[in-house]
């Protein structure tokens, strides 16, 4: 009986999974199917993951006759910035609202919360207004800081809570050891972070790399463009390349998918384990 | 090696008083237990030392250099952990030698001292492990190493052993006593177990409520307590205390309560004639109850039903009654005596201890 149920359980729940995974995948394949299909065929109904006379000509196209690269380029130097900014200035303020009292911190702590609520594109316009007023319109710069500040609070909430797990005689020890306060969060608080300061990294990669709204506002000019703008360049308004627009999302994977694969190592929790009586 | 002076340390937490006008001297090479309830002030004294809180008013010395104002990495000493907070991404090897690579010493000054220390403390093969991987015991010895290998000034332990079942705990109790003899440096230990203050300490510093209520050798805070509070900290098992008058009756003074009359010699209690009449309290030790006929004073001898007899082994601890008045003696194991019997018993007179039952200080010399 008991081993019975196991199995069943085991069936169930890998049953829920394999449809979870099938939903996550199948529009993937799709586009892959897409974007290697021939120029005649985009638009057929079949649904052969590899289509006959399957060509990588819309790849092709896409990098020839388009700013493509550029647009990838542009991408990746304001997602790579922005998270190492947003990052490194998570780490600290959250480290303060850890470890110190200070006027105001909780009220602090609530109203970081409370920007999470505001949508988006309500903060649209005032980015916009900031970025003009700062002469830094469809430039680099101008969206690194829009980017890193809107996944500051997200992130220093994810490190703060992490950091109050770190028992605090572990920085009293290096302090006695020889370290000042911030020789201590740089050589005792930070490495045993990893887990939580790549979840931050991440967090803020992917909602840089996959940003639309900010940079339809801030880019202008076709070369300055991130990707999401590039492609959407690709749907005309009589025609659209769908060929080309199913490569380049697939390329656009890339870059996301090695970081995850990357990142997932450091991931693993539990480094604290040890440090002191458990 | 260092002195260490304490002058009029006080501590609050907004307005709350942790420390009361405490003064300590400690002399170079001592080994200084402080030792109290929990919440006593001891913890705080030890972190105040180190630079870990700061004073609100007085001054702390170190080798008669004022380090109120000094950060804890400039005070020259050494802390071990109630936790030993070992640096968890570090193997035992780079958590001892940290502090040195800090201070930039030489990379064969490093691998000597830290290998001199792994011989002391019989770390040698567990160097290139993880703390995760080490047993209590072991993570505890790498963080007295940690301290070693600095030669700082001073060691300061916070609650050290408290972390550790109690088999693990006497065997670290002895290492560290070991320690101490090698070493012979300048320590400050913090505890509230008596056991480890009573073995460890060249001398006891008895705290509670903020405020240092005695500090002596060992012998002399187990033999002359100078409050009832010191005599019921110290001691195991604990004191007896009985509430009750000096009374006078024909030249001899007697304790008396409504339900026991005890017979004080002068040489105990020279100054009775002065507190003839007024509240005392009397404290005898379960030690100092002689239940052998051969040795009582049998012209003032007690008697009381047994309670209840707890056998420890090679002792047992008897609980007596007179009246409301439950005593406590020990006896040799196995003896004669059992449950609901009648027991007499006489006291140690030379060990007894009278405290004015209003100021609860010391009155007998």
């Amino acid at each position: 009986m008991k081993v019975n149920r196991k199995l069943i359980k085991q069936i169930l729940l890998h049953s829920g999974l394999i449809i979870a995974a099938i939903i996550c995948v199948y529009p993937l394949s799709r586009i892959f199917t897409v974007s290697i299909r021939p120029g005649d065929r985009i638009v057929s109904t079949d649904l052969a993951l590899i289509p006959d006379g399957a060509t990588f000509i819309s790849y092709l196209k896409l990098l020839k006759e388009t700013y493509f690269l550029r647009w990838l380029f542009n991408s990746l130097v304001i997602t790579v910035s922005t998270s190492f900014i947003g990052v490194s200035l998570a780490s600290t303020a959250a480290y303060a609202f850890s470890r110190f009292e200070f006027f105001g911190k909780r009220s602090a702590m609530i109203m970081l919360l409370a920007t999470q609520m505001i949508p988006a594109g309500m903060l649209i316009l005032p980015l916009f207004l900031m970025i003009m007023k700062l002469n830094l319109m469809n430039t680099y710069l101008g969206m690194i800081i829009a980017y890193s500040v809107s996944s500051l609070p997200f992130s220093i909430w994810i490190l703060k809570g992490y950091y109050d797990t770190i028992p605090k005689s572990l920085e009293e020890a290096a302090m006695v050891d020889g370290t000042g306060h911030i020789g201590a969060f740089w050589r005792v608080i930070l490495p045993l972070s990893t887990p939580a300061l790549s979840i931050a990294f991440l967090f803020n990669f992917t909602a840089a790399w996959n940003e639309y709204l900010v940079a339809r506002v801030v880019l202008f000019s076709s070369k300055q463009y991130t990707w999401t703008l590039g492609l959407f360049e690709l749907q005309g308004q009589f025609i659209t390349q769908w060929g080309m627009f199913a490569a380049g999302s697939m390329l656009v994977t890339i870059p996301v998918l090695a970081v995850f694969l990357y990142s997932s190592k450091w991931l693993v929790s539990g480094l604290t384990l040890g440090s002191v009586k458990g | 090696m260092a002195s260490v002076t304490f002058k009029n340390i006080v501590k609050k937490y907004n307005e709350n008083l942790i420390l009361d006008n405490v003064s300590l001297e400690i002399k170079d090479h001592e080994f200084v237990v402080v030792v109290g309830p929990s919440g006593c002030g001891k913890t705080t004294l030890l972190r105040l030392l180190a630079g870990l809180e700061e004073i609100t008013s007085g001054d702390i010395e170190i080798d008669n250099i004022r380090v109120n104002d000094l950060p804890p990495s400039k005070r020259e000493i050494a802390m071990v952990f109630q936790d030993y907070a070992l640096y968890p991404h570090m193997t035992v090897r780079e958590n001892m030698s940290f502090a040195l690579k800090l201070r930039r010493f030489s990379r064969e000054e490093i691998d000597k001292r830290v290998n001199e220390a792994a011989a002391i403390l019989q770390l040698e093969n567990l160097l290139d492990r993880m703390p995760r991987q080490l047993s209590g015991g072991q993570r505890q010895r790498v963080a007295i190493g940690r301290a070693i290998v600095r030669k700082p000034k001073v060691f300061l332990f916070d609650e050290p052993l408290s972390n550790l079942d109690a088999k693990l705990r006497e065997e670290m109790r002895v290492e560290i006593a070991k320690l101490y003899q090698k070493l012979n440096s300048t320590i400050v230990y913090v505890t509230h177990d008596q056991v480890e203050a009573m073995t460890l300490a060249g001398r006891i510093v008895v705290m509670n409520k903020g405020i240092v209520q005695q500090n002596g050798t060992p012998l002399d805070v187990y033999r002359k307590p100078q409050n009832s509070f010191v005599a019921g900290f110290i001691g195991s098992p604990t004191m007896n205390f009985m509430d009750g008058k000096i009374v006078s009756e024909k030249d001899f003074f007697y304790f008396q309560n409504k339900d026991v009359k005890i017979f004080i010699p002068s040489f105990v209690f020279p100054e009775a004639q002065d507190y003839a009449g007024r509240e005392v309290t009397l404290g005898v030790r379960p030690d100092d109850i002689i239940l052998d006929s051969a040795k009582m004073d049998h012209a003032n001898k007690l008697s009381a039903t047994v309670e209840v007899i707890e056998l420890l082994g090679h002792r047992e601890n008897i609980y007596l009654r007179l009246g409301e008045q439950r005593i406590l003696a020990v006896g040799e194991a196995f003896g004669e005596l059992s449950p609901n019997a009648r027991a007499e018993f006489s006291l140690n007179y030379k060990n007894l201890h009278i405290f004015d039952a209003l100021t609860k200080k010391r009155i007998n010399p």
